[in-house]
């Protein structure tokens, strides 16, 4: 594509750790062919010098956690065609998000040495809470093949194939034999959309939750069973609440199991 | 004098660690073996040199949703029943790229995916396995449609079977007539006794395999002895299913109660049918670069429990769990009879062990005769 024609990329951070930007840069072979059809125009971590928007696809990394980060989410909708969010902290409100279920103050002073410094608000919140969201990739961080495709399905103008269904399927393709049947692990995988390759069964640990609820997913039986196994309610609770904790299905399933406690 | 290859058809006894050579003659043939090892805590499916690689002095304990190795008294090698893979992994693999096409002035060109394929020799296949590979043949070897890549893996592998002479608490081969005992399809079949082995010759090929490991006719004894433990493993099975109304118990109770209540267990995780021997659904999917120059196909398991399987123009067909269980054990049981003129389900009891909630088909289809609607 020639230079003029191309589309305009923008990445954008709110609060996270940068590791998916950082899972765009790992693309390290396809890194080229990318700036070759679209312009990096504004990426802070990958290029110093930066163009004017509008933006033809803005890629927005983490959640929404200051009040300065809903002033600047709106300027960055108003600049972009399409909007995608990557990441768990920009789907769900990230890791940070863990904040909601408690009080946001008491962690300012017990971390930080001068709190008066911390302007931050009680939530952490996903993107699609503020603006309106084109399309949500979700992994705690991304798999930089998804974002790929994604990208590619843009500019070639198709849908991207993502799957939705659970990890479980990943995990049977790769010949991981399951840890919830063997070692009674507890494994958010059956609950959680797929898109890691099942890294983390594999490596004999349940799964976490990074890529998010699934499409269909059943959590009053997950949890149920877990229960009457005899994983501990706090434990089952810590579980729900993790990377993609403040997702909507997660957090229905973590504040049931919370209400219910006997 | 003894001929130096046991006749088709014959029983043989050979020593434990003749298996050793068993191996050997099948890697100089030009076989790439694979079959049961121990890896993390289950018995799986992988390439074996060594009878030692086998799982030696393993048994395995089964339950619903529930799986563990335990140590067996005497080292034996195949005191174990249906672990987490199927042969499956071989003869239909998880993901096989089909081909790549590329865009040359202006014109498409094709290029087939180049696949080596070994010819595999398969160790320690069951009765119920043996079913399970006779039924996937069916479904992609005869009829309109015959799929060439199942066929070139299929066509010329070995199979050397094993008779159970133990069940796991979540087979029910024998409800299925499956099992215990292979009585056919192999080229050698081999019933483990405590001090031998009895082989069974199903094939000129497995004679061959024999060659040069001191075998010896089995006496009437060794073969009563075999068929006994071959026996035990089907009178102690615990498991049954009831087949004789199958398939109009299914059909006749497609609304249910049970099927709602199932729904409320079933985590529509898939797990189910990734491990079923003779599943075969699998997604096509085609990706391509970003200029739209050049893409590729491959082909990947696939579950009718993934929403995306049931999507069709304009919407999806079984938007619920309830509707996606029921259409997984009434395909499974019912519709796969009329469709491949046999029951999908072979009693290996994969599907039930394998369940992260220890859902059992056999348990479910006996609910729903308990209560019929009709
Ligand atoms: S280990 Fe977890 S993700 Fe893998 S099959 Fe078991 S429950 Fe599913
Ligand atoms: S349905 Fe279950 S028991 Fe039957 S063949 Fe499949 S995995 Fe085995
Ligand atoms: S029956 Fe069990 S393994 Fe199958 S989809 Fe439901 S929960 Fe998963």
């Amino acid at each position: 594509m020639s230079p003029e024609t191309r589309p305009k990329l923008a990445v954008y951070k709110f609060s996270s750790c940068d590791g998916c930007q950082l899972a765009i840069l790992s693309l390290e072979d396809e890194l080229l062919s990318l700036v070759g059809e679209v312009e990096i125009a504004y990426f802070l971590e990958a290029r110093s010098q930066t163009l004017e928007g509008p933006y033809d696809v803005t890629l927005v990394e983490g959640s929404v956690s200051t009040a300065e980060d809903i002033e600047r989410i709106h300027k960055v909708r108003e600049q972009s065609k399409y909007l995608i969010t990557i990441g768990a902290c920009a789907t769900a409100g990230g890791i940070q998000a863990l904040r909601n279920w408690a009080d946001v103050g008491e962690f300012v002073r017990a971390v930080y040495a001068t709190p008066a410094y911390i302007n931050t608000l009680e939530q952490s919140t996903p993107i699609s809470a503020h603006v309106a969201v084109d399309f949500e990739l979700n992994g705690c961080p991304i798999n930089k093949y998804q974002i790929l495709e994604v990208l590619t399905a843009l500019l070639v103008g198709r849908a991207p194939h993502l799957p939705r269904h659970s990890v479980c399927l990943e995990c049977k393709r790769r010949g991981t034999s399951c840890v919830m049947v063997l070692g009674g692990i507890p494994c958010l995988g059956p609950l959680t959309q797929a898109g890691c390759g099942a890294l983390c069964p594999a490596y004999n640990r349940g799964c976490y939750g990074c890529f998010g609820p699934m499409e269909s997913p059943n959590p009053d039986s997950f949890a149920g069973f877990l229960l009457k196994n005899g994983t501990p309610r706090a434990e089952l609770i810590r579980m729900l609440r993790g990377f993609t904790g403040y997702a909507e299905v997660f957090r229905s399933a973590g504040d049931k199991l919370a209400k219910t406690s006997p | 004098m003894k001929p130096s290859l046991p006749r088709v058809a014959a029983s043989v006894v050979v020593s434990k660690a003749s298996l050793q050579k068993v191996f050997d003659n099948m890697r100089v043939s030009g076989f790439s073996l694979v079959g049961p090892t121990v890896r993390e805590g289950a018995i799986v499916l992988d390439e074996l040199t060594q009878m030692s690689e086998l799982p030696v002095g393993w048994s395995d304990l089964q339950a619903p949703g529930g799986y563990r190795l335990e140590r067996t008294r005497e080292p034996q090698y195949f005191a174990y029943s249906c672990g987490p893979q199927s042969w499956k992994k071989y003869l239909l693999p998880a993901r096989l790229k089909l081909f790549s096409v590329e865009k040359e002035n202006g014109n498409w060109r094709v290029q087939p995916a180049q696949n080596l394929v070994p010819r595999y020799a398969f160790i320690g296949v069951r009765a119920c396995e043996l079913s399970a590979i006779a039924i996937q043949d069916r479904v992609f070897m005869t009829g309109e449609f015959r799929d060439p890549h199942y066929a070139r893996r299929r066509e010329p592998i070995f199979i050397l079977a094993v008779q159970c002479t133990q069940s796991a608490s979540t087979c029910f081969c024998v409800s299925m007539k499956t099992g215990p005992r292979a009585a056919g399809g192999f080229d050698l079949a081999l019933t483990e006794l405590p001090d031998t082995f009895v082989v069974e010759v199903g094939s000129e090929a497995g004679s061959e395999m024999l060659r040069d490991t001191a075998w010896a006719p089995a006496t009437a004894f060794d073969l009563g002895r075999a068929t006994q433990a071959c026996q035990r493993a089907g009178r102690e099975m615990q498991r049954q299913m009831r087949t004789d109304d199958l398939p109009g118990l299914l059909y006749n109770n497609l609304e249910h109660p049970r099927w709602d209540e199932v729904a409320t267990r079933c985590l529509s995780c898939a797990n189910c049918t990734q491990v079923c021997p003779t599943c075969f659904c699998v997604n096509v999917e085609d990706h391509s670069n970003l200029k739209a120059t050049a893409a590729e196909r491959t082909r990947v398991w696939d579950s009718c429990f993934a929403l995306d399987f049931s999507h069709v123009h304009g919407g999806n067909i079984r938007p619920t769990i309830r509707s996606r269980y029921r259409q997984w054990l009434t395909h499974k049981l019912a519709s796969w009879i009329d469709q491949f003129g046999v029951s999908g389900c072979v009693g290996c009891g994969r599907c039930i062990t394998w369940c992260p909630v220890g859902i059992d088909l056999t348990e479910e289809v006996q609910a729903i005769r308990d209560k019929a609607i009709k």
